[in-house]
């Protein structure tokens, strides 16, 4: 150190530094408190803001979601304060007693085994594709998007050669309705939707008018008009006798809206690509196709999965719309279900419509929280 | 053990079948309205290694990228061992396979692993077995001196690295004419000398190669020709020595004035 102080010009160090720990503790509750709710004025005051309407609204949450709660009930009678002898919170008695009815629908009861297994089928193909250790991905997919769809349908609509008996779609309702439309409008959105993406960043001027009219087109509209034109036009211009299934009708009506929106995220992962891997690809002799499939989309969905993964969350809400065009989805379920003379009572939908809301909080934030995740993946640079 | 040996003893360099690799005449290209190669001509023939150096902009990497047809030529004709290349696809694919390139920035498969990288043509273009495939790559992987790399991503690896990886990556294909695009301007200089050090050593094997670069030691040490480039047209060819001892043209003496201090 001395060296350094004396003023000749020339330093030569003698010896290597050794690393050495940090000399604060860069860790610990109290630092991360410190850091995360009290590093400024402003932030103290957002901190206690915070801590006093949890204390202002979870209490009462509480006492009305679990204390005063009825658990069990065979009708609105047995929600009644008088009936209970205390003050009557959430009814869950109501949601207990038509659980079937908004899992399955209609469909008839000695057949919902079908409709578990058909849940058990997609569960373990979601867990196998996001499940990023899961052993065989590729079969993963393959699996998902080809194998699940036709066995899923088989298995749900029937096919009296193997003994399933026909469940006609219109007994099809709840639960079972979200999850088969999301699932369609995922699984058919995807490819599509790259399809389409590529196609508007071809060099065929046909492939891009195409898919840039398809794109625009869908994304110009709501979704209840495709909806309408769906269920209520579509008939008008086809003969009779000629119609396809209602449900179909609004499945491939949401495939195709879910598409558009697909290859808009697609395609801005498409252009996150530097052009250097598309000439290294076609330096090497790829063609099209090969670059496309084995360097262009893998770099380029990993970057959207994000955006793919809020397309997926939209789609799972919108779905909620098809109850318009008369078919019953979960929430449509819960609304049917309130109508009933047996159930009817100003309490209820408060019940009803919590649980609605838990449920689909509880996709939508399982589906944010894994884009969530690989962000963080990704952020981390192991571009892996 | 047995087919791992076949793999490698299979393996021959790419061999030109014509005396002249690339036949470029009257060769001209625009982007947009700007006149960017003008009236190009130039032989190159087997076993040649060629050296194009000029100041930026002076058309010389897209002098070489019309050469795998990654820019388009609007022009004139580019004969590439027997074959022109035209719009047809089918060509242009063949060429491709006997046509190496390395880029400034590497161009490596972020996604893939060293390995990957270096078999996914072979395996997806020529067909190979992954186990032949595999076998190459760990062969060239030792000749460019990083095979313990093998099963890193690009990204863990150093520029000079990744650049001895792309040209390993080109190698696996049996390249018949190898392109340098600028392969050590992107380079911190400690890592130069270990990738040049490998074209040195791909030169003396033979390789026909044409290199846009401003090595000029490089160039005085394989370079066959070397060539000088400026607004989009060839202005001075000539050989090493008589190039950098005797330049003729005014523009060749003010650039070499420039760069050798």
């Amino acid at each position: 150190m001395t060296d350094m102080m004396s003023p000749t010009v020339s330093f030569v160090r003698p010896t290597v530094i050794e690393q050495k720990t940090p000399p604060f503790r860069t860790s610990g509750p109290l630092l991360w408190a410190r850091e995360n709710l009290f590093s400024s004025p402003l932030n103290m005051i957002l901190t206690l803001l915070s801590i006093g309407a949890v204390w202002w609204v979870v209490p009462g949450m509480v006492q009305f979601m679990l204390i005063d709660a009825v658990w069990s009930a065979t009708s609105s009678k047995d929600c009644l304060a008088d009936v209970v002898k205390h003050p009557v919170g959430a009814c869950w008695g109501f949601i207990t007693a038509r659980f079937g009815y908004l899992v399955y629908g209609q469909y008839p009861d000695a057949e919902r085994w079908r409709v578990d297994l058909f849940f058990a089928l997609e569960a373990f193909g979601i867990f196998w594709i996001l499940w990023r250790k899961a052993p065989f991905k590729i079969s993963g997919f393959a699996y998902f998007f080809l194998v699940f769809p036709v066995v899923g349908f088989i298995l749900l609509s029937g096919m009296a050669s193997i003994g399933l008996p026909t469940v006609q779609t219109h007994y099809w309702g709840g639960f079972l309705v979200t999850i088969v439309i999301s699932t369609v409008g995922i699984v058919a959105s995807l490819p599509i939707g790259i399809l389409l993406a590529l196609g508007r960043r071809s060099s065929m001027p046909i492939a891009r008018l195409v898919s840039v009219v398809m794109i625009e087109f869908v994304r110009g509209v709501p979704l209840i008009t495709i909806l309408f034109m769906a269920n209520v036009m579509f008939p008008l211009f086809v003969p009779e006798g000629w119609r396809p299934d209602s449900l179909l009708r609004v499945l491939v009506g949401v495939g195709f809206f879910s598409a558009a929106y697909m290859a808009e995220a697609v395609r801005g992962g498409l252009q996150a690509i530097p052009r250097g891997q598309y000439e290294a690809a076609q330096a090497l002799g790829l063609g099209y196709w090969q670059m496309m499939i084995k360097i262009i989309l893998p770099q380029a969905l990993k970057i959207v999965i994000p955006n793919i993964v809020n397309n997926f969350i939209g789609l799972f809400k919108d779905t909620t719309l098809v109850a318009i065009v008369g078919i019953f989805d979960f929430l449509r379920t819960i609304q049917a279900s309130l109508a009933d003379p047996n159930w009817r009572s100003s309490q209820m939908p408060l019940a009803a419509y919590l649980f609605a809301a838990l449920v689909y909080f509880i996709f939508c934030y399982g589906m944010a929280r894994y884009a969530i995740s690989v962000e963080r993946r990704l952020a981390t640079g192991n571009r892996h | 053990m047995s087919s791992s040996h076949s793999a490698l003893s299979a393996l021959r360099p790419g061999v030109l079948t014509n005396e002249k690799a690339i036949e470029i005449t009257g060769m001209n290209k625009w982007f947009g309205a700007f006149h960017v190669l003008r009236d190009v001509n130039l032989l190159v023939k087997r076993g040649e290694r060629v050296v194009i150096c000029g100041p930026s902009g002076s058309g010389k990497s897209t002098l070489i990228r019309c050469i795998n047809r990654l820019e388009e030529h609007q022009q004139g004709s580019i004969i590439v061992d027997g074959t022109e290349l035209t719009a047809d696809v089918k060509k242009i694919d063949e060429i491709r396979r006997d046509v190496g390139m390395v880029f400034q920035h590497f161009n490596l498969f972020p996604h893939l692993t060293i390995l990957e990288n270096l078999t996914l043509a072979p395996i997806w273009v020529k067909k190979m077995p992954k186990k032949d495939a595999d076998e190459i790559a760990m062969h060239y992987l030792r000749r460019v001196k990083i095979p313990e790399q093998a099963d890193k991503y690009p990204g863990q690896l150093s520029g000079g690295q990744q650049q001895r990886v792309a040209i390993a990556r080109s190698l696996c294909m049996s390249p018949k004419i190898m392109l340098f695009d600028e392969p050590t301007s992107a380079l911190d200089p400690e890592m130069v000398k270990e990738v040049l050090d490998t074209m040195v050593t791909l030169a003396q094997e033979g390789m026909t190669m044409i290199c846009v670069t401003h090595e000029m030691g490089f160039a005085r040490q394989v370079a066959s020709r070397v060539i000088f480039m400026d607004q989009g047209q060839v202005v001075e060819v000539n050989t090493p020595d008589e190039f950098f001892k005797n330049p003729q043209h005014e523009r060749t003496k003010l650039f070499l004035s420039q760069i050798l201090h």
